[in-house]
């Protein structure tokens, strides 16, 4: 009976499909909107750099093979080896990190989540507003918190770059804006770039075939255009006599 | 044997291999009996290219599947990384991948058409009820085929879209839980459904609906094919036999198909190359997050061509009674060619009180579809319940337009639709909801007045005369 009930309340639960986290979504994180461009070389190549420098010694991109993106950003692989590669690694291989499971949940109290498809799962804006809307917050273990991930256990590791914040309250304590504390080394503009980069690199992670895919699709339409006018004609002369 | 090539001209008889293998296999009567002799009425439309369309997606479907089978890997542990692999390592394995995901979607939007016309004109009526109960069983096996398949990938909407299907099964009364538990093989979805699904998948099913496609197509070439006016075309011969408003199949209308196969193609194309995902109803956003049995998504939405139904399910709050409804708005398919017994097959020809019917239906099976994507607000259920009547009261109302009904018929029909909807709002109305209750059960009530009582005052239930031959 017990179990019977479970399933019922199961059943009942997917059946509405609560979708409470989407009303909590805060309208501050949706202000943040990242300006996606994969055919930008020049950016991801800058946000393949911040992410191995910033990002790499938590998040895995174990999808990502290091040869495929080195050839898909136009990085020569002797200059990748130098620059983007660990130590121990082949450029065969995909961007796993050492840090072990374990270690994780001792040091974070969570196992941070591999990046390779979150920008198809979550979108780029949720990668672009989760780097921006950081603030201190005294009663967070990290001394950290975020808008658009709130109670988040990662720390803020770009907040030398973009300097302290705090948050700005409405008189109903709600969140509507940030104000800088402390300079970072990046200028707001700057910082915004440098973020949006990262963005755009992990658009291009979640996918590499949509580099490829707009050039093939282009020739794949023309020919079954070409196709179909052929058909086309071929029909009207067919069908001249059907009266 | 001898009747067979009997029938072909003894000086068009060939020699050489053709003639050595067709002594042994009838393949030139087969071709001249199914294509070249096979007389199809002149006036196909629009509405009748999706028949070969979807017989092309389904070998694109079996096609692309092969390559897909060859490097994914049917494990809860490597199933998820397997669909990475071909997206990103296997040559081309995206495009292929993409082709597949989109073909089942595309398979569905083909599917749909084709049935609407049908309805439309009346195409399984006498003598076509065995097409049409072959098609609608094909229709099933595709369900269950895009169901089993979305399970594959092993993402967060796989798992808790098959968790929500399957839960289907455990509200039958007395068997319901034992049946959950013998389609997963297991307590909970895992590694064994997933396993047996991807079997079911890529063997079992596909030869099902490969075989329902041969007996569709055998009993289509039995009777021959309706058309946008409904008449028959056998009805009026030449001295030969040949139908006079008939053209051989081939070659007009497979010359024509390739019209409408090169306008699919161009349109399937534009889909895969740019925009494959089609903004998260080809290939939903939460689905690139590998299945996790202990984190439920925040809202679970069937892919599109599921969520007509998913409505229906969802307008009975209680579980088991949804789940019947939605089991009885797929059965009710079967009987279409006896509840519309109207012997005027074509809209062409039928009143206006029965396109109204079929207009109001189809706008109902969208809004419906599109209520199902959405997370349940109570003015979006009260709306898939209304809508969810509507869907029922569409086959009430072709059965009651199969033949002229007096005024007491009428009224008595018209009472019993109306009670049996009023009893159900009576039965759950309370001081909070009233409001909504009333203004749905006016709105249907006044819909199916004004379907079943006009006809007693105009002549919006007219019919046209029927021409004896095709108009053109």
């Amino acid at each position: 009976m017990i179990k019977k009930n479970i399933f019922i309340l199961l059943f009942l639960v997917i059946v509405n499909s609560v979708s409470y986290a989407a009303s909590q979504k805060s309208e501050l994180a949706e202000k943040y909107k990242a300006i996606n461009n994969i055919n930008n070389k020049a950016s991801l190549q800058r946000g393949a750099k911040y992410f191995v420098n910033y990002c790499s010694g938590c998040h895995s991109l174990k999808y990502m093979r290091m040869s495929t993106l080195a050839e898909d950003l136009n990085i020569e692989e002797v200059v990748f080896s130098q620059n983007l590669l660990f130590s121990n690694k082949k450029i065969g291989e995909t961007m796993t990190i050492p840090m072990s499971e374990s270690d994780a949940i001792l040091w974070f109290n969570a196992i941070p989540p591999d990046l390779s498809l979150t920008a198809r799962s979550k979108g780029p804006d949720y990668i672009y507003s989760k780097l921006n809307t950081y603030y201190e917050d005294d009663s967070s273990p990290t001394g950290f918190n975020n808008i658009a991930l709130p109670n988040t256990s990662m720390p803020n590791i770009l907040a030398g770059l973009q300097g302290g914040q705090k948050l700005e309250l409405d008189d109903k304590n709600n969140p509507v804006g940030f104000i800088k504390i402390s300079k970072g080394t990046h200028n707001d503009l700057e910082y915004k770039q440098l973020t949006n980069d990262i963005t755009n690199f992990l658009v291009y992670v979640s996918e590499p075939a949509k580099l490829r895919r707009y050039s093939m699709g282009f020739w794949v339409l023309m020919f079954i255009f070409i196709f179909t006018i052929i058909a086309y004609y071929t029909k009207k002369e067919f069908w001249k006599d059907v009266h | 044997m001898s009747e067979i090539s009997g029938k072909i001209d003894d000086k068009s008889s060939p020699s050489g291999v053709i003639g050595w293998v067709d002594e042994r296999l009838p393949i030139l009567s087969f071709v001249r009996n199914h294509l070249t002799h096979y007389y199809t009425p002149k006036n196909f439309n629009f509405w009748y290219f999706f028949g070969s369309l979807a017989f092309l997606i389904l070998f694109l479907q079996i096609f692309t599947g092969i390559f897909l089978a060859m490097h994914y890997k049917p494990d809860a542990k490597l199933a998820f990384d397997s669909v990475e692999f071909i997206m990103r390592d296997v040559n081309l394995g995206w495009l292929i991948r993409y082709m597949h995901s989109t073909g089942a979607s595309a398979f569905f939007v083909v599917v749909y058409l084709h049935m609407f016309r049908a309805l439309m004109y009346g195409s399984f009526k006498k003598p076509r009820e065995l097409i049409w109960l072959f098609g609608v069983f094909i229709y099933l096996a595709l369900m269950a085929e895009a169901f089993m398949g979305y399970l594959l990938p092993w993402g967060q909407m796989s798992y808790w879209g098959a968790q929500v299907i399957i839960n289907l099964f455990t509200t039958i009364p007395f068997i319901g839980q034992e049946l959950g538990i013998w389609i997963r093989g297991d307590f909970a979805i895992s590694d064994p459904t997933l396993t047996r699904f991807f079997a079911l998948h890529i063997v079992a099913v596909p030869m099902v609906i490969l075989l329902l496609v041969i007996l569709h197509l055998a009993a289509l070439h039995t009777v021959g094919s309706n058309n946008p006016d409904g008449v028959e075309i056998k009805k009026h011969k030449d001295e030969n036999g040949v139908p006079l408003d008939g053209i051989p199949f081939h070659p007009y209308y497979t010359v024509k198909d390739f019209v409408g196969i090169g306008v699919f193609l161009f349109l399937f194309a534009l889909t895969v190359f740019f925009i494959p995902e089609m903004g998260g109803y080809f290939l939903e956003h939460a689905n690139f997050i590998p299945a996790n049995p202990l984190v439920t998504p925040d809202h679970i939405a069937p892919v599109w061509y599921f969520t007509p139904f998913y409505s229906i399910l969802r307008a009975i709050p209680d579980p088991a009674y949804g789940a019947l409804a939605m089991a009885m708005s797929i059965v009710v398919l079967f009987f279409m060619p006896w509840i519309d017994s109207n012997p005027i097959k074509s809209i062409r020809y039928r009143s206006m009180l029965f396109r109204i019917n079929l207009f109001v239906f189809v706008i109902g099976f969208l809004i419906l579809g599109y209520l199902g994507v959405k997370a349940p607000t109570p003015l979006y259920s009260a709306l898939a319940l209304r809508f969810s009547e509507m869907y029922f009261i569409f086959f009430a109302l072709l059965y009651f337009y199969s033949s002229a009904r007096g005024n007491l018929y009428s009224y008595i029909f018209t009472g019993a639709i109306v009670f049996l909807i009023a009893i159900y709002d009576v039965a759950r109305i309370t001081s909070d909801n009233y409001i909504s209750v009333l203004i749905g059960l006016a709105s249907v009530c006044i819909f199916i007045m004004f379907m079943t009582l006009t006809p007693l005052f105009s002549n919006l239930n007219k019919e046209k005369q029927v021409p004896d031959r095709i108009t053109g």
